[in-house]
Protein backbone atom coordinates (compact mmCIF):
# COMPACT_ATOMS: atom_id res chain seq x y z
CA UNK A 1 0.00 0.00 0.00
CA UNK A 2 2.74 2.45 0.95
CA UNK A 3 4.56 1.73 -2.33
CA UNK A 4 1.40 2.56 -4.27
CA UNK A 5 0.88 5.83 -2.39
CA UNK A 6 4.52 6.78 -2.95
CA UNK A 7 4.32 5.98 -6.69
CA UNK A 8 1.09 8.01 -7.07
CA UNK A 9 2.52 10.99 -5.14
CA UNK A 10 5.83 10.99 -7.04
CA UNK A 11 4.16 10.56 -10.46
CA UNK A 12 1.67 13.39 -9.86
CA UNK A 13 4.41 15.62 -8.43
CA UNK A 14 6.59 15.10 -11.51
CA UNK A 15 3.63 15.74 -13.87
CA UNK A 16 2.79 19.04 -12.12
CA UNK A 17 6.44 20.09 -12.15
CA UNK A 18 6.84 19.27 -15.85
CA UNK A 19 3.83 21.46 -16.60
CA UNK A 20 5.91 24.48 -15.57
CA UNK A 21 8.93 23.69 -17.74
CA UNK A 22 7.88 21.82 -20.88
CA UNK A 23 7.49 24.13 -23.91
CA UNK A 24 3.86 24.65 -24.91
CA UNK A 25 4.61 24.19 -28.64
CA UNK A 26 6.13 20.72 -28.22
CA UNK A 27 3.87 19.48 -25.40
CA UNK A 28 0.50 21.22 -25.84
CA UNK A 29 -1.27 19.00 -23.27
CA UNK A 30 1.24 19.41 -20.44
CA UNK A 31 -0.14 22.71 -19.08
CA UNK A 32 -3.74 21.41 -19.39
CA UNK A 33 -2.88 18.25 -17.46
CA UNK A 34 -1.16 20.33 -14.80
CA UNK A 35 -4.26 22.54 -14.47
CA UNK A 36 -6.51 19.47 -14.10
CA UNK A 37 -4.27 17.98 -11.40
CA UNK A 38 -4.15 21.28 -9.51
CA UNK A 39 -7.97 21.51 -9.72
CA UNK A 40 -8.19 18.05 -8.15
CA UNK A 41 -5.80 19.19 -5.43
CA UNK A 42 -8.01 22.21 -4.71
CA UNK A 43 -11.08 19.95 -4.36
CA UNK A 44 -9.14 17.65 -2.02
CA UNK A 45 -8.02 20.70 0.01
CA UNK A 46 -11.66 21.77 0.39
CA UNK A 47 -12.53 18.29 1.67
CA UNK A 48 -9.52 18.49 4.00
CA UNK A 49 -10.89 21.78 5.39
CA UNK A 50 -14.08 19.99 6.42
CA UNK A 51 -12.06 17.20 8.02
CA UNK A 52 -9.95 19.83 9.80
CA UNK A 53 -13.07 21.45 11.26
CA UNK A 54 -14.35 18.03 12.32
CA UNK A 55 -10.97 17.37 13.99
CA UNK A 56 -11.25 20.68 15.88
CA UNK A 57 -14.78 19.72 16.92
CA UNK A 58 -13.81 16.23 18.12
CA UNK A 59 -10.78 17.49 20.12
CA UNK A 60 -12.92 20.01 22.00
CA UNK A 61 -15.92 17.70 22.58
CA UNK A 62 -13.44 15.20 24.04
CA UNK A 63 -12.15 17.93 26.39
CA UNK A 64 -15.72 18.68 27.51
CA UNK A 65 -16.53 14.99 27.96
CA UNK A 66 -13.44 14.42 30.12
CA UNK A 67 -14.15 17.61 32.12
CA UNK A 68 -10.65 18.88 31.44
CA UNK A 69 -9.31 22.18 32.73
CA UNK A 70 -10.72 25.18 30.82
CA UNK A 71 -13.45 22.95 29.36
CA UNK A 72 -15.81 25.93 29.44
CA UNK A 73 -13.84 27.53 26.60
CA UNK A 74 -14.11 24.31 24.61
CA UNK A 75 -17.88 24.38 25.18
CA UNK A 76 -18.03 27.97 23.93
CA UNK A 77 -15.99 27.02 20.87
CA UNK A 78 -18.25 24.05 20.05
CA UNK A 79 -21.41 26.15 20.46
CA UNK A 80 -19.95 28.92 18.28
CA UNK A 81 -18.86 26.40 15.67
CA UNK A 82 -22.30 24.79 15.48
CA UNK A 83 -24.06 28.19 15.37
CA UNK A 84 -21.77 29.59 12.64
CA UNK A 85 -21.94 26.38 10.58
CA UNK A 86 -25.74 26.15 10.78
CA UNK A 87 -26.30 29.85 10.04
CA UNK A 88 -23.81 29.72 7.17
CA UNK A 89 -25.51 26.67 5.72
CA UNK A 90 -28.99 28.24 5.70
CA UNK A 91 -28.24 31.95 5.19
CA UNK A 92 -25.06 31.62 3.03
CA UNK A 93 -21.81 33.38 4.06
CA UNK A 94 -22.62 36.59 2.08
CA UNK A 95 -25.84 37.24 4.07
CA UNK A 96 -25.90 40.60 5.89
CA UNK A 97 -26.40 38.89 9.25
CA UNK A 98 -23.34 36.70 8.75
CA UNK A 99 -21.23 39.64 7.61
CA UNK A 100 -22.31 42.16 10.26
CA UNK A 101 -22.56 39.92 13.33
CA UNK A 102 -20.12 37.05 12.81
CA UNK A 103 -17.45 38.74 10.70
CA UNK A 104 -17.52 42.42 11.65
CA UNK A 105 -18.96 41.92 15.15
CA UNK A 106 -16.92 38.97 16.40
CA UNK A 107 -14.09 37.69 14.17
CA UNK A 108 -12.48 41.02 13.17
CA UNK A 109 -12.62 42.62 16.68
CA UNK A 110 -11.22 39.45 18.29
CA UNK A 111 -8.34 39.28 15.79
CA UNK A 112 -7.71 43.03 16.24
CA UNK A 113 -7.52 42.60 20.03
CA UNK A 114 -5.07 39.72 19.58
CA UNK A 115 -3.00 42.04 17.38
CA UNK A 116 -3.02 44.62 20.22
CA UNK A 117 -1.97 41.92 22.68
CA UNK A 118 0.83 40.98 20.30
CA UNK A 119 2.29 44.51 20.45
CA UNK A 120 2.59 44.24 24.24
CA UNK A 121 4.00 40.69 23.98
CA UNK A 122 6.68 41.86 21.54
CA UNK A 123 7.76 44.69 23.81
CA UNK A 124 8.01 42.25 26.70
CA UNK A 125 9.94 39.78 24.49
CA UNK A 126 12.47 42.51 23.63
CA UNK A 127 13.09 43.15 27.33
CA UNK A 128 13.41 39.40 27.99
CA UNK A 129 15.87 39.06 25.11
CA UNK A 130 18.46 41.21 26.85
CA UNK A 131 18.01 39.21 30.05
CA UNK A 132 18.31 35.87 28.24
CA UNK A 133 20.93 36.58 25.55
CA UNK A 134 22.95 39.69 26.33
CA UNK A 135 25.42 38.87 23.53
CA UNK A 136 26.43 40.84 20.44
CA UNK A 137 23.49 39.59 18.35
CA UNK A 138 20.95 40.40 21.05
CA UNK A 139 22.30 43.92 21.54
CA UNK A 140 22.46 44.50 17.75
CA UNK A 141 18.84 43.34 17.43
CA UNK A 142 17.58 45.73 20.12
CA UNK A 143 19.73 48.63 18.86
CA UNK A 144 18.44 48.18 15.29
CA UNK A 145 14.82 48.06 16.46
CA UNK A 146 15.39 51.20 18.57
CA UNK A 147 16.94 53.07 15.61
CA UNK A 148 14.01 52.18 13.35
CA UNK A 149 11.52 53.29 16.02
CA UNK A 150 13.35 56.58 16.59
CA UNK A 151 13.26 57.22 12.86
CA UNK A 152 9.54 56.45 12.62
CA UNK A 153 7.97 58.22 15.60
CA UNK A 154 6.55 61.71 15.52
CA UNK A 155 7.36 63.69 18.66
CA UNK A 156 5.53 66.84 19.90
CA UNK A 157 8.50 68.98 18.84
CA UNK A 158 8.77 67.30 15.41
CA UNK A 159 10.90 64.51 13.96
CA UNK A 160 14.34 63.75 15.34
CA UNK A 161 16.97 65.20 13.01
CA UNK A 162 18.87 62.65 10.86
CA UNK A 163 16.98 59.62 12.24
CA UNK A 164 14.01 59.76 9.83
CA UNK A 165 15.88 61.05 6.80
CA UNK A 166 19.26 59.30 6.98
CA UNK A 167 19.71 56.64 9.65
CA UNK A 168 16.39 54.77 9.33
CA UNK A 169 16.51 54.45 5.50
CA UNK A 170 20.19 53.43 5.69
CA UNK A 171 19.54 50.74 8.31
CA UNK A 172 16.34 49.39 6.74
CA UNK A 173 17.24 49.67 3.03
CA UNK A 174 20.91 48.65 3.20
CA UNK A 175 21.63 46.48 6.26
CA UNK A 176 18.21 44.97 6.97
CA UNK A 177 17.27 44.47 3.31
CA UNK A 178 20.64 42.89 2.51
CA UNK A 179 20.31 40.53 5.48
CA UNK A 180 16.71 39.67 4.59
CA UNK A 181 17.70 38.84 0.99
CA UNK A 182 20.48 36.57 2.25
CA UNK A 183 18.08 34.78 4.57
CA UNK A 184 15.47 34.43 1.80
CA UNK A 185 18.04 32.95 -0.61
CA UNK A 186 18.94 30.38 2.05
CA UNK A 187 15.27 29.63 2.72
CA UNK A 188 14.60 29.27 -1.02
CA UNK A 189 17.44 26.77 -1.41
CA UNK A 190 16.25 24.84 1.64
CA UNK A 191 12.69 24.70 0.32
CA UNK A 192 13.93 23.56 -3.13
CA UNK A 193 15.97 20.68 -1.71
CA UNK A 194 13.22 19.68 0.75
CA UNK A 195 10.69 19.61 -2.11
CA UNK A 196 13.02 17.47 -4.21
CA UNK A 197 13.50 15.02 -1.32
CA UNK A 198 9.72 14.59 -1.12
CA UNK A 199 9.44 14.33 -4.91
CA UNK A 200 12.05 11.56 -5.02
CA UNK A 201 10.36 9.71 -2.16
CA UNK A 202 13.33 10.20 0.21
CA UNK A 203 10.96 11.94 2.65
CA UNK A 204 7.40 10.64 2.74
CA UNK A 205 4.99 12.68 4.82
CA UNK A 206 2.17 10.36 3.73
CA UNK A 207 1.10 6.75 3.58
CA UNK A 208 2.47 4.90 6.60
CA UNK A 209 5.98 3.72 7.53
CA UNK B 1 15.81 28.12 -18.84
CA UNK B 2 17.60 29.21 -15.64
CA UNK B 3 14.93 27.73 -13.28
CA UNK B 4 15.03 24.38 -15.13
CA UNK B 5 18.85 24.35 -14.99
CA UNK B 6 18.82 25.09 -11.24
CA UNK B 7 16.21 22.36 -10.69
CA UNK B 8 18.10 19.73 -12.69
CA UNK B 9 21.41 20.67 -11.06
CA UNK B 10 19.81 20.46 -7.59
CA UNK B 11 18.31 17.05 -8.39
CA UNK B 12 21.65 15.79 -9.75
CA UNK B 13 23.59 17.05 -6.73
CA UNK B 14 21.05 15.60 -4.30
CA UNK B 15 21.29 12.17 -5.94
CA UNK B 16 25.08 12.09 -6.24
CA UNK B 17 25.79 13.46 -2.76
CA UNK B 18 23.25 11.07 -1.19
CA UNK B 19 25.14 8.12 -2.68
CA UNK B 20 28.42 9.58 -1.48
CA UNK B 21 27.09 10.25 2.05
CA UNK B 22 25.88 6.64 2.32
CA UNK B 23 29.50 5.53 2.05
CA UNK B 24 31.13 8.26 4.12
CA UNK B 25 28.80 10.20 6.45
CA UNK B 26 30.00 13.73 7.17
CA UNK B 27 30.04 15.75 10.37
CA UNK B 28 27.76 18.71 11.04
CA UNK B 29 28.57 21.96 12.81
CA UNK B 30 26.97 22.36 16.23
CA UNK B 31 23.67 24.28 16.35
CA UNK B 32 22.58 24.89 19.98
CA UNK B 33 18.85 24.63 19.15
CA UNK B 34 19.25 21.08 17.79
CA UNK B 35 21.39 20.05 20.78
CA UNK B 36 18.60 21.32 23.06
CA UNK B 37 16.00 19.56 20.92
CA UNK B 38 17.80 16.19 21.04
CA UNK B 39 18.11 16.56 24.83
CA UNK B 40 14.45 17.58 25.16
CA UNK B 41 13.27 14.46 23.34
CA UNK B 42 15.16 12.23 25.78
CA UNK B 43 14.21 14.22 28.87
CA UNK B 44 10.51 14.34 28.00
CA UNK B 45 10.31 10.55 28.23
CA UNK B 46 12.18 10.49 31.57
CA UNK B 47 10.22 13.40 33.08
CA UNK B 48 6.84 12.09 31.96
CA UNK B 49 6.13 15.27 30.03
CA UNK B 50 5.01 15.94 26.49
CA UNK B 51 6.59 17.67 23.52
CA UNK B 52 4.42 20.02 21.52
CA UNK B 53 5.31 20.33 17.84
CA UNK B 54 3.61 23.23 16.13
CA UNK B 55 3.78 23.14 12.33
CA UNK B 56 2.35 26.60 11.59
CA UNK B 57 -0.29 27.55 9.07
CA UNK B 58 1.60 27.18 5.80
CA UNK B 59 -0.40 25.36 3.14
CA UNK B 60 1.10 22.86 0.73
CA UNK B 61 -0.11 24.66 -2.39
CA UNK B 62 2.13 27.72 -2.21
CA UNK B 63 5.69 28.78 -1.45
CA UNK B 64 5.24 28.16 2.28
CA UNK B 65 4.94 24.41 1.73
CA UNK B 66 8.70 23.86 2.07
CA UNK B 67 8.75 24.83 5.73
CA UNK B 68 5.69 22.66 6.39
CA UNK B 69 7.45 19.66 4.83
CA UNK B 70 10.56 20.34 6.96
CA UNK B 71 8.31 20.40 10.05
CA UNK B 72 6.75 17.09 9.05
CA UNK B 73 10.20 15.49 8.67
CA UNK B 74 11.00 16.55 12.24
CA UNK B 75 7.59 15.38 13.50
CA UNK B 76 8.11 11.93 11.98
CA UNK B 77 11.36 11.55 13.91
CA UNK B 78 10.03 12.91 17.21
CA UNK B 79 6.84 10.80 16.97
CA UNK B 80 8.82 7.60 16.56
CA UNK B 81 11.13 8.39 19.46
CA UNK B 82 8.45 9.54 21.93
CA UNK B 83 5.70 7.05 20.98
CA UNK B 84 6.66 4.71 23.83
CA UNK B 85 6.29 7.49 26.40
CA UNK B 86 3.35 7.65 28.83
CA UNK B 87 2.86 11.22 27.67
CA UNK B 88 3.08 11.14 23.88
CA UNK B 89 3.84 14.23 21.81
CA UNK B 90 1.09 16.53 20.56
CA UNK B 91 1.22 18.20 17.13
CA UNK B 92 -0.81 21.18 15.94
CA UNK B 93 -1.37 22.67 12.48
CA UNK B 94 -3.20 25.73 11.20
CA UNK B 95 -3.99 24.42 7.74
CA UNK B 96 -6.38 21.54 7.02
CA UNK B 97 -4.19 19.71 4.48
CA UNK B 98 -1.22 20.07 6.80
CA UNK B 99 -3.44 18.80 9.62
CA UNK B 100 -4.17 15.62 7.67
CA UNK B 101 -0.48 15.07 6.96
CA UNK B 102 0.29 15.73 10.64
CA UNK B 103 -1.98 12.86 11.65
CA UNK B 104 -0.59 10.60 8.94
CA UNK B 105 3.00 11.40 9.94
CA UNK B 106 2.31 10.78 13.63
CA UNK B 107 0.68 7.47 12.77
CA UNK B 108 3.67 6.53 10.60
CA UNK B 109 6.00 7.25 13.53
CA UNK B 110 3.94 5.00 15.78
CA UNK B 111 3.89 2.25 13.15
CA UNK B 112 7.66 2.45 12.76
CA UNK B 113 8.08 2.14 16.53
CA UNK B 114 5.77 -0.90 16.53
CA UNK B 115 3.16 0.68 18.81
CA UNK B 116 0.47 1.59 16.29
CA UNK B 117 -2.28 0.75 18.80
CA UNK B 118 -1.09 3.57 21.06
CA UNK B 119 -1.82 6.17 18.37
CA UNK B 120 -4.85 8.38 19.07
CA UNK B 121 -6.08 10.66 16.30
CA UNK B 122 -6.44 13.68 18.63
CA UNK B 123 -2.64 13.82 19.04
CA UNK B 124 -2.58 15.64 15.69
CA UNK B 125 -4.85 18.66 15.76
CA UNK B 126 -6.03 21.51 13.59
CA UNK B 127 -6.37 24.36 16.10
CA UNK B 128 -7.48 27.20 13.82
CA UNK B 129 -7.67 28.14 10.16
CA UNK B 130 -6.40 31.74 10.21
CA UNK B 131 -3.03 32.89 11.67
CA UNK B 132 -4.51 34.45 14.80
CA UNK B 133 -7.19 31.80 15.38
CA UNK B 134 -4.43 29.20 15.06
CA UNK B 135 -2.34 31.07 17.65
CA UNK B 136 -5.36 31.46 19.95
CA UNK B 137 -6.20 27.75 19.65
CA UNK B 138 -2.58 26.70 20.30
CA UNK B 139 -1.80 29.06 23.21
CA UNK B 140 -3.54 26.98 25.95
CA UNK B 141 -1.63 23.79 25.06
CA UNK B 142 1.69 24.58 26.86
CA UNK B 143 -0.23 25.49 30.02
CA UNK B 144 -2.81 22.70 30.08
CA UNK B 145 -1.17 19.61 28.62
CA UNK B 146 1.95 19.05 30.73
CA UNK B 147 4.36 20.24 28.05
CA UNK B 148 8.13 20.41 28.64
CA UNK B 149 9.26 21.80 25.25
CA UNK B 150 7.45 23.64 22.47
CA UNK B 151 8.88 23.25 19.00
CA UNK B 152 7.59 25.76 16.44
CA UNK B 153 8.76 24.63 13.01
CA UNK B 154 6.85 25.77 9.94
CA UNK B 155 5.28 28.95 8.63
CA UNK B 156 4.63 31.55 11.36
CA UNK B 157 4.17 35.29 11.00
CA UNK B 158 4.25 37.85 13.82
CA UNK B 159 1.57 35.83 15.69
CA UNK B 160 4.46 33.59 16.78
CA UNK B 161 4.94 36.26 19.50
CA UNK B 162 1.70 35.09 21.16
CA UNK B 163 2.88 31.47 21.13
CA UNK B 164 6.25 32.53 22.56
CA UNK B 165 4.47 34.42 25.32
CA UNK B 166 2.26 31.40 26.13
CA UNK B 167 5.35 29.18 26.27
CA UNK B 168 7.12 31.62 28.60
CA UNK B 169 4.10 31.75 30.94
CA UNK B 170 4.04 27.95 31.14
CA UNK B 171 7.80 27.93 31.89
CA UNK B 172 8.52 25.62 28.95
CA UNK B 173 11.49 25.68 26.57
CA UNK B 174 10.75 27.14 23.16
CA UNK B 175 12.62 26.19 19.98
CA UNK B 176 11.41 28.26 17.04
CA UNK B 177 12.03 28.35 13.30
CA UNK B 178 10.11 29.82 10.40
CA UNK B 179 10.86 30.90 6.83
CA UNK B 180 8.93 34.16 7.25
CA UNK B 181 11.19 37.17 7.89
CA UNK B 182 8.80 38.90 10.34
CA UNK B 183 8.21 35.60 12.16
CA UNK B 184 11.96 35.00 12.42
CA UNK B 185 12.58 38.36 14.07
CA UNK B 186 9.75 37.71 16.54
CA UNK B 187 11.09 34.25 17.35
CA UNK B 188 14.64 35.59 17.69
CA UNK B 189 13.37 37.79 20.50
CA UNK B 190 10.87 35.34 22.00
CA UNK B 191 12.42 31.87 21.74
CA UNK B 192 15.14 30.45 23.99
CA UNK B 193 16.60 28.65 20.98
CA UNK B 194 15.81 30.36 17.66
CA UNK B 195 16.88 28.95 14.31
CA UNK B 196 17.79 31.46 11.61
CA UNK B 197 17.02 31.18 7.89
CA UNK B 198 17.80 27.85 6.27
CA UNK B 199 18.62 26.18 9.62
CA UNK B 200 14.90 25.38 9.61
CA UNK B 201 15.53 22.81 6.88
CA UNK B 202 18.42 21.13 8.73
CA UNK B 203 16.30 19.52 11.48
CA UNK B 204 16.05 16.15 9.70
CA UNK B 205 19.83 15.92 9.19
CA UNK B 206 20.59 16.75 12.83
CA UNK B 207 18.05 14.38 14.38
CA UNK B 208 18.13 11.58 11.84
CA UNK B 209 21.69 11.39 10.45
CA UNK B 210 20.02 10.36 7.22
CA UNK B 211 22.24 10.51 4.06
CA UNK B 212 19.50 12.24 2.01
CA UNK B 213 19.10 14.99 4.63
CA UNK B 214 22.86 15.47 4.93
CA UNK B 215 23.13 15.53 1.13
CA UNK B 216 20.54 18.27 0.85
CA UNK B 217 22.58 20.38 3.32
CA UNK B 218 25.74 19.85 1.25
CA UNK B 219 23.86 20.72 -1.95
CA UNK B 220 22.55 23.91 -0.31
CA UNK B 221 26.13 24.84 0.65
CA UNK B 222 27.33 24.28 -2.93
CA UNK B 223 24.52 26.45 -4.29
CA UNK B 224 25.32 29.13 -1.74
CA UNK B 225 28.93 29.23 -2.91
CA UNK B 226 27.78 29.46 -6.53
CA UNK B 227 25.48 32.39 -5.64
CA UNK B 228 28.29 34.14 -3.71
CA UNK B 229 30.64 33.73 -6.70
CA UNK B 230 27.88 34.97 -9.04
CA UNK B 231 27.26 38.03 -6.86
CA UNK B 232 30.98 38.85 -6.66
CA UNK B 233 31.46 38.33 -10.41
CA UNK B 234 28.40 40.50 -11.15
CA UNK B 235 29.64 43.26 -8.85
CA UNK B 236 33.12 43.15 -10.42
CA UNK B 237 31.62 43.24 -13.93
CA UNK B 238 29.42 46.21 -13.00
CA UNK B 239 32.42 47.96 -11.42
CA UNK B 240 34.46 47.47 -14.59
CA UNK B 241 31.59 48.77 -16.72
CA UNK B 242 30.85 45.49 -18.53
CA UNK B 243 27.09 46.20 -18.07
Amino acid sequence: MRVITAVIAIAFGVLVLLGYFLPQELFPNAAGLQAVLLDWAVILAAAAALIGVFNLFSVHTEKIRRRKKDGIYSALLVMGLIAAFTLGLFLKPQHILMQSILLEGIIIPVEASLMGLLAVSLLYAAVRLLRRRADLMGVAFIATAALIFLGSITLPFGDLPLFGTLIRPWVSQVWALGGARGILIGVGLGALLTGLRVLFGMDRPYGGK
Amino acid sequence: MIPLTVLLLAAFLLGVITLWKRRSPGSLRQIPAFTTLARAVGLSIEDGKRLHISLGHGGLFDGRGGSALAGLALLRNVAERTSVSDMPSVATAGDPTLGLLTQDTLQAGYQAAGVEDAYVHTMGRVTGLTPFSYAAGTMPIPQNENISTNILLGHFGPEAGLLAEASERAATTLIGATEDIAGQSVLFAGAQEPLIGEELFAAGAYLNSDPAHEASLSAQDLFRWLIILGLLAGSAAKFMGVF
